[in-house]
């Protein structure tokens, strides 16, 4: 059976837990174990995320305190999911700015934006926690992230190894 | 999300999700204890956290800076198998101390309580 959802929403980090939390609920019916649900969260968050910072540079709504002065770019993201038996291809992708060099982006700790506290971790843990990653990006276009990840295998992968 | 000084720690409560949306907020209100000059540790307390994504790492590495250089150390506690699995993936295993609740944070249960 093959199932697909597609949501579009505004770039701002509000819609952060909306977007984690609709594909968690795409899947629910697959029965995925605790791990295999907080994998593919993380992942959805790390990559949406990144679209709404890095993409678009949208900081307002960062924390609480209301920054009016702020431009909010009027982007929007997409996210995509296809489940094809156990398989679920998620795909996150928005229109801003792009990545100029997208291996060196993925590589972990590598940041753009350390002032805002980031720690250039989003991709490693997309490939962690996802079987498969997939980054694709042209520099004032836009970037697609594609991830896939096996549910319902039941097995914990642990990182340490 | 609860902050409060409890000798010279700084224990921050942390939320049910700890992402980007939130973090602005917790790394602004840590930062403004941290400027009190009795404060030298800081105890990340994760006990209602369910959700973690990378945000989370900035806001303890960040904090870690902070107050590494005048000595202070981080801890973290009640922190489960995903949280502790993020803390691997990215290192901060090696910065930030786990604490199973040992004899000396006892009492926080009960302080903890009151915040
Ligand atoms: N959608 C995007 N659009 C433009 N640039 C991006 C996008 N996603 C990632 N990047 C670039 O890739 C870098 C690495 O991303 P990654 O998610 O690994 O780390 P980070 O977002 O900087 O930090 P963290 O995710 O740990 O908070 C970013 O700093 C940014 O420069
Ligand atoms: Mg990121």
């Amino acid at each position: 059976m093959k199932n697909e959802m597609e949501i579009i929403f505004d770039a701002v980090s509000d819609n952060e837990g909306f977007a984690r939390v609709a594909v968690a609920a795409f899947i629910a019916h697959l029965n995925p174990t605790l791990e295999e649900m907080a994998d593919v969260k993380t992942a959805v968050s790390e990559a949406v995320t990144n679209s709404i910072i890095h993409g678009y540079e949208n900081l307002k709504g960062y924390g609480r305190a209301e920054r009016d002065w702020e431009e909010v770019h009027k982007g929007k993201v997409r996210v995509r999911c296809i489940l094809e038996k156990e398989i679920l291809r998620i795909e996150v992708a928005d229109s801003g700015k792009g990545i100029e060099d997208v291996k060196k982006a993925m590589e972990p700790l590598f940041t753009t934006r350390p002032e805002l506290e980031r720690s250039g971790m989003g991709f490693a843990f997309m490939e962690a926690f996802m079987d498969d990653l997939e980054v694709e990006s042209a520099p004032g276009k836009g970037t697609v992230v594609r991830m896939v990840k096996k549910i319902g295998t039941g097995s914990w992968i642990d990182c340490e190894g | 999300m609860d902050f409060q000084i409890i000798d010279n720690c700084l224990m921050i409560r942390l939320p049910e999700e700890i992402d980007h949306h939130e973090a602005g907020f917790i790394c602004e209100t840590a930062d403004r204890y941290l400027l009190r000059e009795d404060v030298r540790n800081v105890v990340f307390d994760f006990e209602r956290t369910r959700f973690m994504d990378s945000s989370g790492i900035g806001i303890i590495m960040g904090r870690y800076r902070k107050i590494s250089c005048f000595g202070g150390r981080v801890y973290a506690i009640h922190v489960d198998r995903q949280i502790e699995r993020i803390f691997k993936l990215s290192g901060l295993n090696k910065v930030v101390e786990i604490l199973n609740m040992p004899e000396s944070l006892q009492g926080m249960d009960s302080v903890a309580e009151s915040y």
